[in-house]
């Protein structure tokens, strides 16, 4: 009982927040709190691919911006926002199976799994700065090359093109989807095949002699994490008003896998709470310009692989009742041959 | 005619550009099988390191074969000794760190010279073919290339310090047991993978230009190859290039370079779908 408790703490903080945010906050605040949270929401589903499944995807920023980009050439095209944030689930699901099938039925090991991810993530990011020209359009969308899709709409209420939701809803849809993504990803985790893919990320093998397809459940694992990230997009875009082919670059694909290493790898609380304070201190950064935030970002994830390599929230939780075993961590994996 | 000799010419480029971003990362890859993240970075440093010499007065030569790999070996020896070593056997662990230290590479370089473009003038002119031309400087890179992947097999096959490399890379227990401190031969590998890296992007500058995300524009291509080639040290990756290479130079030439760079990821995302090992298993055996 007073475990269920301390798993929906979370969640329900993050619906108070979204209901009472509006009265406090300032609209300014509010629009960064959205973009935030549709960030956290890409970066659960690397918590949960990474974490849970063990599958090492560094261009985890490949389904962000799919969704990303799907949202805007569809918000544009259609109108209607509820179904082009649907599409922006979609595009990426569908993309992320086509990857998945050539990844995982091939066996790669995790050194080629993470490689490969991060250059498909490189390659949509040449693609997409490529793409300047007028004649690359879909509909009445131009792609806009290095400058991005700009203007997209926000979302309006389904079916009324029309009614523009308000910053303050926009604010709670988002941390509303942050919550929903959370109670989704846990209840996965916790049913039998959540199970069935922390085994897999414990050992392959043993899962395999059992008779679990393991290829099968990374696959569909994979298509999640693609969905969430998609949402994320979907949302960031709706809150941003335009979409660049930044989604797809480097920084973009480090700040997730930063998030996660520092929250805790297998955690979902903490790649939350460290997106949150992480996307806080970039924008902090960014608006003094005293550091850049490579220069931050790079040495913070120097610092954490080797310093605290399980993570924040395993290590204070370990801190607080010391009989928790050091469960988690990059560390703790068992290594694959490449 | 002509247009057939410049296509093959680009098809021969594509292949030795590819060997050359991909040497360093190889060595490092062969020896340690780890991806070292900060090698479009290592890239980017040779590259600043020619032009800053050259700016300083130092022979263009002079600070592309010798200050270049120089430096970049030097920040490669720093590299090992504080991030590498602690994480040997780590694989994963160690491309992240290696991950981390290429952005604060990037971070650094921005801080110190800005986000800006700086460069040298290509040296030796043109070659005319027909009513086209190509660079003299271009055949030059293509010839030390070959030189670069000859003397590296060389070294690996029959000098005694190439012996000591392949037993701790195919079996450093027995090889520690046999009286070879692996940890030094993995830093001795480390550090040469550094200076080739190093070289390469001061052997690029003249081309390209060099600024601090430079290294972006190459780490997909070299990964690609270098992974797609497999466990045979200069073998697997050169066959790789000679693959890869191909099909990028003709369809950058028919389509654009997009294309180009897309096709290449997809022809090794195939290749590694039937030869989950790369092309080196071929003759290693899955090895």
């Amino acid at each position: 009982m007073m475990r269920q408790v301390k798993h929906a703490l979370f969640p329900v903080a993050l619906v108070l927040f979204a209901a009472l945010g509006p009265f406090v906050l300032e609209p300014y605040d509010l629009v960064n709190l959205s973009a935030f949270s549709a960030m956290a929401i890409a970066a659960l589903g690397l918590a949960f691919v990474w974490g849970t499944l063990g599958i090492l995807n560094l261009g985890h920023s490949v389904f962000f911006g799919l969704g990303a980009y799907a949202y805007a050439i569809a918000v544009s095209n259609l109108g209607d926002s509820t179904l082009a944030v649907l599409i922006g689930i979609a595009m990426p699901v569908a993309f992320s199976l086509v990857l998945g099938y050539f990844l995982f039925f091939s066996r790669l090991g995790d050194v080629y799994l993470g490689v490969i991810t991060l250059c498909v993530t490189l390659i949509f990011y040449s693609f997409m700065t490529s793409t300047a020209d007028p004649s690359f359009h879909i509909g009445p969308v131009p792609l806009g090359g290095f400058n991005g899709i700009t203007a997209v709409p926000s979302l309006n209420m389904p079916g009324d093109p029309q009614a523009f939701l308000s910053t303050e809803a926009t604010f709670s849809i988002c941390l509303l989807s942050l919550a929903g993504a959370y109670i989704l990803l846990s209840f996965l985790r916790s049913s039998d095949a959540g199970r069935i893919m922390t085994a897999i990320r414990e050992s392959e093998l043993r899962s395999e002699l059992l008779g679990y397809d393991i290829r099968f459940y990374k696959l569909v694992g994979f298509a999640v994490s693609a969905a969430i990230a998609g949402l994320g997009g979907a949302l960031y875009t709706a809150v941003m008003g335009y979409v660049s082919p930044n989604v797809f670059d480097l920084p973009q694909a480090s700040q997730f896998v930063l998030w996660v290493i520092a929250g805790g790898l297998g955690a979902f609380v903490g790649p939350v709470v460290a997106s949150f304070g992480f996307q806080l201190l970039s924008s902090q950064l960014g608006a003094n310009q005293v550091f850049n935030t490579e220069l931050i970002f790079g040495a913070t994830i120097i610092l954490f692989v080797m310093l605290v390599p399980q993570g924040l929230q395993p290590m204070l939780l370990g801190l607080s009742s010391l009989k928790f075993p050091n469960r988690f961590g990059i560390l703790r994996r068992k290594e694959k041959p490449a | 005619m002509d247009s057939f000799v410049i296509l093959c010419f680009a098809v021969v480029n594509s292949v030795a550009l590819l060997a050359l971003i991909s040497l360093g990362l190889a060595v490092i890859f062969g020896m340690m099988r780890v991806i070292n993240f900060a090698h479009g970075e290592f890239i980017m440093l040779g590259g600043y390191a020619t032009v800053i010499a050259n700016h300083c007065g130092v022979n263009l030569w002079l600070s592309m074969l010798v200050v270049a790999p120089m430096f970049v070996a030097l920040i490669g020896a720093v590299a090992e000794r504080l991030i590498v070593r602690r994480l040997y056997g780590h694989l994963v662990t160690t491309m992240l760190a290696t991950w981390g230290l290429s952005l604060f590479l990037i971070g650094a370089v921005t801080a110190i010279f800005g986000n800006t473009t700086m460069g040298v003038s290509a040296p030796l002119g043109n070659i005319p073919i027909g009513a086209y031309s190509i660079g003299a400087y271009q055949l030059f890179l293509i010839g030390i290339t070959a030189l670069l992947v000859v003397s590296s097999l060389l070294a690996l096959h029959w000098t005694k310090y190439g012996l000591i490399a392949r037993a701790a890379m195919q079996n450093s227990e027995m090889a520690a047991t046999l009286g070879i401190n692996c940890d030094r031969v993995y830093a001795v590998t480390f550090i040469v993978g550094a200076a080739i890296s190093g070289l390469a992007g001061a052997l690029l500058a003249p081309i390209s230009g060099v600024l601090p995300h430079m290294g972006a524009a190459y780490v997909a291509r070299a990964f690609v190859t270098v992974i797609s080639g497999g466990g045979a040290l200069i073998t697997g990756f050169l066959s790789a290039a000679t693959i890869l290479g191909p099909v990028e130079a003709l369809l950058s030439y028919f389509a654009t370079p997009v294309v180009g760079q897309a096709s290449l990821l997809l022809l090794a995302v195939i290749i590694l779908r039937l030869l989950p090992t790369g092309v080196s298993s071929l003759w290693t055996g899955g090895r």
